[in-house]
């Protein structure tokens, strides 16, 4: 079991604040991602589940059980830090074995469940070496045995991809998603990057300036973002937005088109706005032109590869009248 | 960054560390207040009772006193000169592309692992014996009469001893600290046209200025309190010719057995130490990020 | 280092160092070479470079007169059980400001500094009374304790500046891992710094090992160190000049040893990490 409940959870170091008030019921069994820019408290917010710091006002209920004061080691939680933490001077075999160890458990346990662990990730034939002898990725897996073999209550992933280059962040992007499928333990990953955050999660928790803007599952937040905060971070390309008498016309502060709901067309047609090819990025499956439009500034279109545009190119843009998103003054979704 | 329970634990695991320091700092320190205040002395046990200033009086009054002073002050003032220039001078010279580097800097930093009655005892019979000290057979080679380093220039013999302990110490971080000059930018002094005195002036100079500050106020704090050298050579002698502080308040309390104007030597010794400490604290407590 | 010099120029810069660095080696040289020779030959009006007579019966001069080796082993116990005992109160101290600073921890650290820079006679007599009256005086646990005080702030300085460099990410995940303090600190913070602790170690034993104030004060026979065996020969008995040397290299060759392995670390040691 493994469902976590904050509630009014407040954590200020001295004079900042860094998380006003924050109250989340995470079910058992989901994974979570918490994302935002940096700074926005997603990994204090971590530590606080964590026990590695603690909270300044609320409470933390892990399967129901308050958990605010308790320390670290007795919160039955995993965690996979950003810098894997591996101990340099034990094995990788030493590393895994080690929470084990620290449960006091018997050596024939431990040696089975290392093994398991080891076959799971594909360390079997790494487990006599040291941390420094191995890859990045391979790091990393150690990192995650070493949470396995707890059978925590939880896992907590603090950033843990950011350290390796994209292809194998990719990879162990997949592995990650792949684990929770098999393990069906409760997971939040910590991440800044919304691909990661889209991709793997089955509810995204966005967090900006220490607030939660939205809780909801990926295309929710995709296609139902609550603010002007949560349409610009999720989604990419992002969000374009248009203030002023063009918003007027929607009955709106203002609007948000994403790059992908564009009819692009080199001719003027009605409600349509003109402008000039700036930048054209051409991914070969899509393009994503940078246009300069009259009166509205810049814009990001994402069309098909097959079309080409030069700098300087006139074209003609039609927002999709009903996947237009509509703010309010204070960025409120209407 | 911290939970309050590790907090907790940190006082606890700092607590025996501190308390025996406290301890360590208060009881003796303000025992020898106590006692420079006070008629105390083991060979009169009649005598007893506050004192006032009278203990200050008698040991500041005391021509041994002003002596001892100028003494430590000369005894301090000439390690440090040629400490420092000497070890900067040498640091440069073992920095240059040389064959032996690493065992010239073992040899060089040897003096300094050599215990301080040995250093003085090496230099007071080996070298330094009018009969058979080399610098007495060498004295002979050149014609001259030797000379009898410790009656004829007391002071001066102790400034030498403890300098040749010293030396290794500044050259080694010195030089620690100019092999830490990244060589790019000389290189780019050089590229800007600048001679080789100039580089040193402006470039080198500057780069060692805070390592020379930390020699300096890390070996006064030592050499305030010199003994051993002066214990096993002199005995402070001829008269009051080497005594330093350090060595009067040995003198006064437990040869002469008079505690009151020990303790206020003490006091005194104390005070100047402070003086310096504040300015070591000071050029430490920059570097450290807590 | 691939500077760019005439061989001429690295042939005279090589000269130079090597002729003041024997300049400053000499009079260990000296000692070297004279514990070897006769009392004779050491005082003989020409002296001899290399010894004539080798002979090794001075150490055994030595032995009988001063007894060398309850000196040596009253060395060994001072300055490895100080050190040891400045371990065990160091290492928790250490770990507490390293990982757990808080504001004040700066002010504690120049506040452990501060008194390391109190002047021995300052308190030499108020010391050598409580001794006198619990009878410590003269005895090994006496220094010990003593040996303790003054390198204590050496001995936390060092570690808190080794235990800076470990990532505190590591103690963390030994905490998620279910480690409780004590597990923390023995089983991932030590062994991560064993060398950090071993020139800890090193340096604070070749400081008690040459300390010469407290030793030579507090001590008069049954506790003496070496300082105070060395401290022994300062008065000349007839021809003694061999003794003397071999007393001598009995006294620092060892320290001597550990020095010239510790001399890297020796650096930032000594400058409370000022110097690295």
């Amino acid at each position: 079991m493994g469902s976590i409940s904050l509630k009014n959870v407040k954590k200020s170091f001295g004079e900042v604040q860094i998380i006003p008030d924050i109250s989340l019921d995470i079910k058992d069994g989901e994974f979570v991602v918490f994302v935002g820019p940096s700074g926005c408290g997603k990994s204090t917010l971590l530590r606080l589940i964590a026990g590695l710091e603690d909270t300044t006002a609320g409470t933390i209920l892990l399967d129901g059980e308050d958990m605010t004061k308790a320390p670290p080691a007795r919160r039955g939680l995993a965690m996979v830090f950003q810098s894997y933490a591996l101990y340099p001077h034990m094995t990788v075999r030493d590393n895994i074995a080690f929470p084990l160890k620290m449960a006091k458990a018997s050596k024939e346990e431990i040696d089975k469940k290392v093994e398991y662990a080891a076959r799971t990730l594909n360390l079997s034939s790494y487990l006599d070496r040291r941390p420094r002898a191995l890859s990045g990725g391979q790091r990393q897996r150690v990192a995650i045995g070493r949470a396995i073999v707890r059978e925590p209550k939880a896992f907590l992933f603090d950033e843990p991809l950011s350290n390796l280059d994209a292809a194998l962040r990719v990879n162990m992007r997949l592995e990650i998603t792949e684990l929770h499928q098999q393990l069906k333990t409760t997971m939040i990953y910590v991440t800044h990057d919304q691909v990661e955050a889209m991709t793997m999660a089955d509810r995204i928790v966005v967090l900006n300036a220490g607030n939660v803007e939205q809780f909801g599952s990926p295309l929710d937040l995709y296609k139902k973002p609550a603010n002007r905060f949560v349409a610009g971070f999720i989604g990419s390309p992002k969000m374009n937005f248009v203030d002023g008498p063009e918003a007027a016309k929607h009955n709106a502060h203002s609007i948000g088109v994403r790059p992908e709901h564009f009819k692009l067309s080199k001719t003027a047609e009605a409600g349509t706005w003109k402008g000039k090819v700036g930048v054209a990025e051409q991914l070969g499956s899509d393009t994503f032109l940078h246009v300069h439009v009259d009166g509205l500034g810049l814009m990001t279109i994402r069309t098909d590869g097959d079309q080409t545009f030069s700098h300087g190119d006139d074209v003609y843009l039609t927002p999709d009248q009903t996947r237009i998103y509509r703010f309010d003054a204070a960025g409120k979704a209407i | 960054m911290a939970t309050a329970q590790t907090r907790t634990l940190s006082r606890i695991m700092m607590a025996p560390a501190v308390i025996v320091l406290l301890i360590w700092m208060i009881v003796p320190l303000v025992m020898t207040l106590w006692f420079s205040f006070q008629n105390y002395s083991l060979i009169n046990p009649m005598m007893t009772g506050f004192a006032g200033w009278a203990n200050y009086l008698y040991v500041i009054g005391d021509p041994s006193f002003t002596q001892s002073l100028v003494n430590t002050l000369i005894l301090v003032g000439g390690v440090l000169a040629i400490t420092v220039i000497g070890g900067t001078f040498l640091a440069l010279l073992l920095d240059q592309p040389i064959w032996g580097q690493g065992i010239l800097r073992i040899i060089v930093i040897s003096p300094f692992f050599v215990m301080p009655p040995v250093a003085a005892l090496i230099w007071k019979n080996g070298f330094m014996h009018p009969g058979y000290g080399m610098l007495g057979h060498l004295w002979k080679f050149f014609g001259l009469q030797p000379v009898d380093w410790f009656n004829q220039y007391p002071l001066f013999s102790v400034i030498v001893i403890v300098a040749w302990q010293w030396l290794p110490f500044a050259t080694l971080i010195l030089l620690t600290a100019l092999q830490s000059l990244s060589e790019e930018q000389r290189e780019a002094a050089e590229m800007d046209g600048a001679n080789a005195i100039n580089r040193f002036y402006y470039i080198i100079l500057p780069h060692m200025a805070r390592s020379i500050t930390i020699v300096i106020l890390i070996q006064t704090i030592f050499l305030l309190g010199i003994f051993a050298e002066i214990r096993v050579t002199t005995g402070g002698g001829p008269g009051y010719a080497s005594t330093n502080i350090a060595f009067l308040v040995f003198r006064t309390g437990i040869l002469s057995n008079d505690i009151g104007a020990g303790s206020a030597g003490g006091v005194v010794a104390v005070v100047i130490a402070n003086v310096v400490a504040f300015f070591l604290m000071r050029a430490v407590g920059k570097n450290l990020d807590a | 280092m691939a500077r760019n010099v005439s061989v001429q120029t690295r042939i005279g810069f090589t000269i130079a160092a090597w002729a003041i660095a024997l300049l400053l080696f000499s009079p260990i040289l000296w000692v070297l070479l004279t514990a070897f020779k006769t009392e004779a030959e050491a005082i003989a009006s020409s002296p001899t470079f290399f010894p004539q007579t080798f002979t090794l019966e001075n150490f055994g001069a030595v032995q009988d007169r001063s007894d060398y080796f309850k000196h040596a082993f009253n060395s060994i116990v001072v300055s490895v059980g100080s050190t040891l005992l400045g371990l065990i109160i160091g290492i928790p101290a250490a770990w507490a400001m390293a990982f757990a600073p808080t504001k004040r921890t700066k002010d504690v650290l120049m506040w452990m500094l501060s008194t390391k820079m109190m002047p021995a006679v300052g308190v030499l007599i108020p010391i050598y009374l409580i001794f006198r009256d619990l009878r410590l005086l003269d005895t090994l646990q006496g220094l010990t304790i003593i040996m303790t005080l003054i390198n204590l702030p050496i001995i936390i300085w060092m570690l808190y500046t080794y235990f800076k460099e470990i990532p505190v990410d590591i103690l963390e995940a030994a905490r998620m891992d279910g480690a409780e303090l004590w597990n923390e600190i023995v089983h991932v913070l030590v062994p991560m710094a064993v060398p950090g602790i071993a020139s800890t170690l090193l340096l604070n034993v070749i400081l008690a090992w040459n300390e010469a104030f407290w030793t030579i004060t507090l001590t008069s026979g049954r506790a003496g160190t070496l300082t105070a065996f060395i401290s022994s020969f300062s008065s000349p008995q007839g021809l003694f000049l061999a003794k003397l040397s071999a007393a001598s290299l009995l006294a620092i060759a060892p320290i001597l040893l550990m020095g010239w392995f510790s001399q890297k670390q020796l650096v930032r040691g000594l400058t409370f990490g000022a110097v690295k």
